[in-house]
């Protein structure tokens, strides 16, 4: 009898103990992080890539540049603690952290910086933004912390490029290796990368500034739409950044373990038109077609209403936006009028190419449903992102496409010319080279809407919304970012309540 | 023997070196240039041409196809253009998911498929045949994705005693790694074990009716001796023809669940090779593919050919 109850007041203490155990293990806050991403980085070098996905691994976390974008697209301190521009527009100076360090143990100096930006525009430089760096006439280190950049030309975007992830600072010592074995100057540093599945980052304990709440960051690639839901569902990620099955947001907007956010990226999407061929030479035959698209029926049918329509190439959070989507209000009759008026009153028949991303195979379905009501008989074409870029950007070869423009603050791709709109204007130009002239924010902003009314009347593309940026994560977490400023996951501000 | 043999290994060598031919020639005529696409749409043509130089894009086909073949020949495969990696590494840390997980769906398929096959030879128009045979029917037609997703709905989101996808490689330890695989492996090896099933208890119920079998009744060997001992031996020279047939059909199944399960096997560093042009990676898998293909049949020829319990047909040296 008494080793039975023995027997039972030991198992009931054990119990208790094992109760208070794991409450404790409740009260403490978890320190670990699994982000899921929908493509895999081909490498982790951001200077020697386009692919958004190394940009969304690495910046802000493994890699700095010299100024940072923060979460509300602000430039903030990145390696550099302060810097100062010229009345001229055209000397900076930038005062790097005393105590800026590698990860590899290697001082962060200036000499990194003047490496950095001399081998990005150098003659063999493979960077995918190399424009960024042209204006740049020369880099001088007159001391360790100080970097001094000179540039041949004034270029209001310069400092707004130096803290994109192509401007990364990287050292003489690994910047060879860095595709497989990155090392930066960042919160957070390389641990592994099991290839086609994850790459895990941990804690810099060695890191000059504040150190992130989080100790280690898992990001987790999983293409599969379907495999996505589970892998949330199932508990296996905490946060899916980019998320495009918009369809099943319903499901986890009522599901209380879950958060969904709702911000935008700076992907305008468009309906990018072959300015130079027939008929889209037209401004009357674009215009037209700026009335045959309904936006709001796209952007339900797309997005499920998670996104804003834009009407010119400007994103409706930044300053200096000017809302054009009244200019060409829905109205199949105007449309039909205007392309009778152009000498196509019974339409045409095209070709709309879709690339493989669902917003445009799904988009363009809908597309070409509108363009048909007004008498435009597009023809689909869907082709993969290699034959895309291959004969619609670079060959220039096509009618209509559909595809969403990411890089942040672009709308200066409208004045160079062999740019695949076949877009010319002068006027366009000008405004363009003033805006390069001009640092003051309130006249940039001014110039800035002058832009985007020229790209509206000309037309030059349909204009149709904003990309959304969309995350679900686990009830609980904060600090992730909701909006894209710039391609990222910058998790150095993310924590578990 | 040492005939077959070498006629083998001719057309073994021959088969491979057209592949790479096919392989290197489709992959020239597909439009999409790899660097290209890692600079993607804010491409200067000078960055292009530098990558592109880098690459060893910029060279004669005949010059590139001749430096490939003369590096596979020497067993290297050459180095990834986006991953930058040798080839040979990222076949290696793939084929340590693909390879197991066609292994553990093999060895769960013939476990299941055996003993079900022989039970339904043995109680033929009875209620376990029937059980068997609905259950090889519903296998053979549901695809193995189909069941991958089925799977992950109970064991993933319902009980949670899997993970939904993912591996955390064997670094991570045999256990948990053997967790990512054990459920991807099922869903492979269902439709197999169906398919497996059929066929034992077909080649068991002919066996059953022949000659020798009869004598061994009529000498008075028991029921299952005689279905162990003597049946089931000369059965599996067809079962194993339909297992070697089907490991191939397992790898390239592989390909879908691993897709199901975002497991980063062979099968998926194809498909994003291709989509991003890595034209090296490309073309190493598939003439990789093409000699594990080659080589499995010819294994299974001369596997029948050794398991044959009839004595070697004089003359010509085996069956071929």
């Amino acid at each position: 009898m008494t080793t039975a109850k023995q027997r039972f007041t030991l198992a009931a203490f054990a119990v208790l103990a094992l109760a208070a155990a794991s409450q404790a293990a409740l009260a403490q806050p978890r320190t670990d992080l699994v982000v899921g991403m929908a493509l895999e980085p081909p490498h982790l070098d951001p200077t020697a890539g386009a692919a958004g996905a190394i940009k969304e691994v690495t910046y802000a976390n493994l890699f700095e540049p010299l100024l940072r974008v923060d979460a509300d697209g602000k430039l903030v301190p990145g390696l550099a603690e302060r810097w100062s521009v010229s009345d001229d527009g055209l000397t900076y100076r930038f005062a790097l952290r005393p105590n800026a360090k590698f990860h590899d143990g290697t001082t962060a100096d200036s000499a990194d910086v003047k490496f950095t930006l001399d081998r990005a525009r150098a003659a063999e430089s493979v960077n995918a933004q190399k424009a960024y760096f042209a204006p740049i006439a020369k880099v001088e280190t007159p001391d360790p912390q100080t970097a001094v950049v000179t540039l041949s030309r004034p270029d209001g975007l310069f400092l707004f490029h130096m803290a994109s992830g192509d401007a990364a600072i990287v050292a003489p010592e690994s910047a060879a290796t860095n595709k497989q074995k990155p090392v930066g100057t960042g919160p957070f540093k390389f641990d592994r990368w099991v290839a086609g599945d994850r790459v895990v980052l941990v804690r810099n304990p060695d890191y000059d500034g504040a150190k992130p709440k989080i100790d280690r960051v898992t990001f987790r690639f999983i293409s599969d739409p379907a495999a996505q839901v589970a892998a949330l569902k199932a508990g296996d990620i905490d946060a899916f950044t980019l998320f495009s099955t918009y369809e099943a947001l319903p499901e986890f907007r009522n599901d209380p373990a879950f958060t969904v956010m709702v911000g935008s990226t700076e992907g305008e999407t468009l309906l990018s038109t072959n300015n130079a061929r027939k008929p889209f030479d037209d401004v009357r035959v674009r215009r037209a077609m700026a009335h045959a698209i309904d936006r709001q029926t796209l952007i339900e049918g797309v997005l499920y209403g998670n996104g804003v329509a834009i009407g010119s190439h400007f994103p409706p959070h930044r300053e200096g936006y000017v809302d054009l989507t009244g200019m060409y209000p829905y109205d199949p009759a105007r449309a039909k009028a205007l392309l009778a008026e152009a000498g196509y009153p019974n339409g045409f028949d095209t070709t709309l190419r879709l690339p493989p991303p669902p917003y445009a195979r799904r988009g363009g379905e809908l597309v070409a449903a509108m363009l048909a009501e007004v008498g435009i008989r597009a023809k689909i074409e869907p082709v993969e992102w290699a034959a895309w870029l291959e004969k619609t950007f670079k060959g220039k070869d096509y009618d209509l496409t559909m595809i969403a423009h990411t890089e942040p603050l672009d709308i200066d791709i409208y004045a160079r010319p062999d740019y695949y709109f076949n877009y010319r204007s002068e006027r366009f130009n000008a405004l363009n080279e003033e805006l390069n002239r001009t640092q003051d924010p309130a006249k940039r902003n001014a110039l800035y809407g002058e832009e985007q009314k020229v790209l509206a009347e000309d037309a030059v593309n349909g204009f149709l919304f904003m990309l959304p940026s969309v995350t679900v994560q686990k009830a609980g977490l904060t600090g992730m970012w909701v909006n894209r400023p710039v391609q990222a996951n910058d998790v150095t501000g993310v924590s578990w309540k | 023997m040492l005939a077959f043999l070498l006629r083998r290994l001719v057309s073994l060598i021959v088969t491979v070196w057209l592949a790479s031919i096919v392989v290197f020639t489709v992959l020239q005529l597909v439009p999409g240039d790899p660097a290209l696409l890692m600079l993607g749409i804010d491409a200067q043509p000078d960055t292009l041409a530098a990558l592109r130089s880098q690459m060893g894009l910029d060279r004669p086909i005949l010059t590139r196809y001749l430096h490939w073949a003369g590096g596979l020949a020497r067993g290297d495969l050459g180095v990834s253009l986006t991953y930058a990696r040798p080839v040979a590494d990222l076949v290696a840390e793939r084929l340590a998911v693909t390879l197991p997980l066609s292994l553990l769906s093999l060895v769960l398929s013939t476990v299941l498929a055996l003993p079900l096959g022989l039970l339904a030879a043995a109680r033929r128009g009875r209620g376990s045949d029937w059980a068997v045979l609905g259950f090889a029917q519903l296998g053979v037609s549901m695809p193995s994705f189909w069941i991958a997703i089925l799977l992950i709905l109970l064991f993933s989101l319902t009980l949670h005693w899997f993970p939904a996808g993912g591996f955390p490689g064997w670094s991570a330890g045999i256990g948990p790694a053997l967790q990512a695989l054990l459920l991807p492996a099922l869903a492979l090896a269902i439709p197999e074990a169906a398919i497996l099933a059929r066929v034992t208890r077909t080649a068991v119920l002919d066996t059953l009716g022949e000659d020798h079998i009869r004598t061994a009744r009529a000498k008075g060997v028991g029921r299952m001796a005689v279905l162990l001992r003597h049946a089931l031996p000369n059965a599996l020279i067809p079962v194993a023809t339909v297992l070697g047939l089907q490991i191939s059909f397992l790898v390239a199944g592989a390909v879908v669940v691993e897709n199901v399960f975002t497991l980063p096997g062979l099968g998926r560093l194809l498909y994003q090779a291709i989509g991003q042009r890595d034209l090296i990676v490309v073309q190493g898998v598939v003439v990789l593919l093409a000699l594990f293909v080659v080589l499995v049949n010819a294994l299974v020829d001369i596997a029948c050919a050794l398991a044959d319990p009839r004595p070697p047909a004089s003359g010509n040296g085996g069956a071929s």
